[in-house]
């Protein structure tokens, strides 16, 4: 009863019994809710031998997608530039060569497209904003480099190979 | 072989032993505070650097050698670099009174598995385990670090105020044993179980346990090194194989503390019920031993388990705990003690 009192008012001072007082039955109840958890099975995921289930949404690395004819689908517009909240995104536009015809759906087409995957936040804005479908994130998070260079991911590294499934790495 | 020469032969490998293999349990008892700790979590502990993370204090021990000395600026370099080894002197001197086994018989000549059976035993203990708190208190000075100092400060008042409340504690215990020789503590509670000191001195046991936890500065009593108050107080501005040092000395201190209290109140390295042969074998000095780290083990074991368990104190519940509460208990446990010998006539109750 004493409880419930304590619960509406939690300021309001009682006094406490002398078993509370000599704190040692408390702290052998905290001590027995410590050694249950010495014998329980650890919760840790061994990293790198175990990996983690991840969910097919996750937002990870990005890729650039090809339609089912082996073209890119970005054209370049920028919108997810714009919308990059992380200014991750430097796009170049031009104009598509004649060479090139075969590869484009239109005749603009990203000249460079580059994303630093250290400024990204992984936010998937970009996603949202293509109105071309072009790019998604992927579940692949696995990022570590040795320079901040090599973070920056070239428009070859996002873009998928002609006909290949979604690539991750390489 | 000269007499001189067997017992410097002697005192020479029973103290490399004794100290080899404390200093071995310390290196060892950083891994096993963090793999309990990780138990302690639901976590599996450090497992990488070799089978079961066992070569970790070694990883660890090259890691504090090769890592940057840093010494402040405005630091008194003398004190600053001296301040470590006074923690671990202070803790590793304490090894040579500690009886770590019984007698053996080796060629008819008798053998102590203790470096030094000296009849002032608890005296020296007290008496260098308060130097430790030099060693605090100048390396948070040194620093000129103000989280340092309040470190050091916070430190010297705790150490002294619980030295008094363990020194009292153990006065009832010698008032009942008629004896400071830690080796006669542990051979007077030889026999039945209820021989051991925590039976007849429930009380001073606890108040031993508690200062001696308070002592050794482990939670709930860490308030020297309270990290969310003086980031790491006294040894903020250590690095390197000086922050290793204060962190060995730490550990040889709970390790040492452990000994003790397994000394003075759980028999040491006596088995219950049983007694020593009349002719003490080799077999029997390392059954002793064993059992007298067994015990130890066991209260490394509670210190790291209740350091997963309680909150740390605030710096005035602290002092009020040491001054208001366990000191007047052990006044009274010392007046009770007196009183109950006086009644059944008496000291040195066998
Ligand atoms: S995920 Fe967000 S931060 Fe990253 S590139 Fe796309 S819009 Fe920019
Ligand atoms: S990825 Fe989409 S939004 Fe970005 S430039 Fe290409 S088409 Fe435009």
């Amino acid at each position: 009863m004493a409880n419930t009192e304590v619960k509406s008012d939690p300021f309001r001072k009682y006094d406490l019994t002398l078993a509370e007082r000599l704190y040692i039955p408390a702290i052998m109840k905290g001590m027995g809710v410590t050694l249950s958890h010495f014998f329980r099975k650890p919760v840790t995921v061994q990293y790198p031998e175990q990996k983690p289930e991840i969910s097919h949404r996750w937002r990870g690395r990005h890729v650039l997608k090809r339609d089912e004819f082996g073209r890119e689908r970005c054209v370049g517009c920028q919108m997810c530039e714009l919308a990059c909240p992380a200014d991750a995104i430097t796009i170049q536009a031009g104009e598509v060569p004649p060479e090139r015809r075969h590869l484009h759906t239109t005749e603009r087409y990203a000249v460079t497209y580059e994303i630093d995957m250290l400024r990204c936040i992984y936010c998937g804005m970009c996603e949202e904003a293509c109105p071309e479908a072009a790019i998604f994130l992927t579940p692949f998070y696995e990022f570590a480099e040795d320079s901040r260079e090599k973070l920056i991911y070239s428009k070859e590294m996002l873009t998928e190979k002609v006909g290949g499934p979604i690539f991750y790495k390489d | 072989m000269s007499e001189i020469g067997a017992f410097l032969l002697e005192k020479t490998v029973v103290g490399s032993v004794m100290f080899g293999v404390t200093l071995g349990v310390v290196a060892y008892a950083t891994l096993g505070e963090r793999k309990l700790s990780g138990f302690f979590q639901d976590r599996h502990g450090p497992n990488r650097a070799g089978p079961w993370g066992l070569f970790q204090p070694i990883a660890d021990g090259v890691k504090f050698f090769t890592k940057e000395e840093f010494i402040p600026d405005r630091a008194n370099k003398a004190l600053f670099v001296i301040a470590p080894t006074f923690t671990f002197m202070a803790a590793g001197f304490l090894i040579a009174v500690i009886p770590f086994g019984d007698r053996i018989v080796v060629n008819g000549r008798e053998i102590l598995l203790q470096i030094a059976d000296v009849n002032i035993g608890i005296l020296y203990i007290l008496a260098i385990s308060s130097l430790g708190v030099y060693g605090v208190i100048t390396g948070g000075w040194a620093s000129n670090n103000k989280y340092s100092l309040m470190g050091g400060l916070r430190s010297s008042s705790q150490m002294i105020s619980y030295e008094i409340a363990m020194g009292l504690a153990v006065v009832a215990l010698l008032i009942d044993h008629g004896t400071l020789s830690l080796r006669q503590i542990v051979l007077n509670q030889t026999g039945p179980i209820w021989q051991w000191s925590v039976f007849t001195h429930p009380l001073g046991f606890i108040i031993f346990y508690v200062s001696a936890f308070a002592e050794a500065a482990r939670i709930p009593f860490d308030l020297p090194e309270a990290e969310n108050e003086l980031v790491g107080g006294y040894h903020t501005e250590y690095s390197a194989m000086k922050f290793g040092l204060f962190q060995f000395g730490e550990y040889t201190h709970m390790t040492l503390a452990s000994g003790l209290i397994a000394t003075l109140y759980f028999g040491g390295w006596s088995i219950p019920w049983l007694t020593a042969p009349a002719e003490p074998t080799v077999w029997w000095g390392l059954l002793t031993f064993a059992v007298f780290w067994i015990k130890t083990f066991f209260f490394m074991f509670v210190f790291i388990w209740v350091r997963w368990t309680l909150p740390r104190f605030r710096y005035d519940q602290l002092m009020g705990l040491g001054w208001k509460k366990l000191i007047p208990l052990a006044v009274l446990n010392i007046l009770a003690m007196a009183a109950i010998l006086i009644a059944t006539g008496g000291a040195g109750m066998e």
